[in-house]
């Protein structure tokens, strides 16, 4: 499957892409959603691999003076202990409850991170999240843009959140 | 006051169950949550039921929680019903558009227990 996506509205001011400084919000905003709402205290990956074992993706787009996709990826299992971890009730009572709090978590990071850019939250509109199950997908941006990558340890088990954003 | 009838609206029902969690642990004494999973779906339930409060994400599909507020302020039997807005659209001008339509309230996503307990409560004058 591929995915195509272009949110670019030009009658808003831009937003200068600096990575240095984003790069730490996008992980401190992840953080905090796992921190508040999972009671889980996230881990930094020193040698972070690609997300070839991540079935699970949820993506929210940003539209307005930043426009771009954020995306988590992650396992089956990691899907199902955030659900359990969110809903206070053991991972094998968790059903399709996974898909869903990934999505709402992916909500939440966008949210929180486009809340921690000065002049960005009034301008920026997040979209409903997307849910894929499966790995068999790419997606292309219509224009180019920066990419921020950032991979985590969740319970022993990778998380990877990505940030694209377009020109 | 008796058992608080709620309702919650939001797409996800995973944060449905989160914020009737933390409604019960606010120690409100709740019958029944009513349960929605977007503005027009929850007009639709007010239609035949009375709430007490209501408790609204913005960004849905259908109908999202701004309109939402919008059209309760318009029904007479609904107006008085105090929305508290749960949304990860915190900003200012997403927050002075909610009050400005008739939201009593606004929690920004992620939110703890206490958060939802503090707001609720003033809203509701306990």
């Amino acid at each position: 499957m591929t995915m195509t996506h272009s949110y670019h509205d030009s009658s808003l001011p831009g937003v200068l892409f600096d990575r240095t400084s984003w790069t730490p919000l996008l992980e401190l905003s992840t953080r905090e959603v796992f921190d508040i709402m999972l009671c889980t205290r996230l881990q930094p990956v020193e040698h972070p691999v690609g997300p070839s074992e991540a079935q699970f993706t949820a993506l929210v787009g940003l539209a307005g003076n930043i426009c771009g996709v954020l995306s988590i990826r992650c396992s089956e299992e990691a899907a199902r202990v955030m659900a359990s971890k969110m809903l206070g009730m053991p991972p094998d009572e968790v059903d399709n409850d996974s898909l869903d709090a990934l999505g709402e978590i992916a909500n939440m990071i966008a949210g929180n991170f486009k809340g921690k850019l000065s002049g960005v939250g009034n301008h920026c509109m997040l979209s409903v999240p997307t849910i894929i199950v499966g790995t068999d997908y790419e997606t292309r941006s219509l224009s180019g843009g920066n990419t921020i990558e950032t991979t985590f340890d969740f319970e022993r088990k990778p998380l990877w959140v990505t940030l694209e954003l377009h020109d | 006051m008796s058992q608080i009838k709620a309702m919650i609206v939001d797409d996800s029902s995973v944060m449905r169950k989160i914020v009737e969690r933390s409604l019960r642990q606010a120690g409100l004494d709740l019958s029944p949550v009513l349960e929605a999973g977007n503005g027009a779906e929850a007009l639709g339930l007010l239609d035949g039921n009375t709430v007490d409060l209501i408790l609204s994400d913005i960004n849905m599909p259908v109908m999202d929680g701004l309109e939402f507020v919008r059209q309760v302020q318009t029904v007479d039997k609904l107006r008085h019903i105090p929305v508290v807005m749960i949304t990860t659209e915190g900003s200012e001008s997403n927050v002075v558009q909610a009050l400005s339509l008739g939201a009593k309230g606004y929690i920004r996503k992620p939110f703890t227990p206490d958060q939802v307990k503090e707001h609720v409560l003033s809203v509701l004058g306990l």
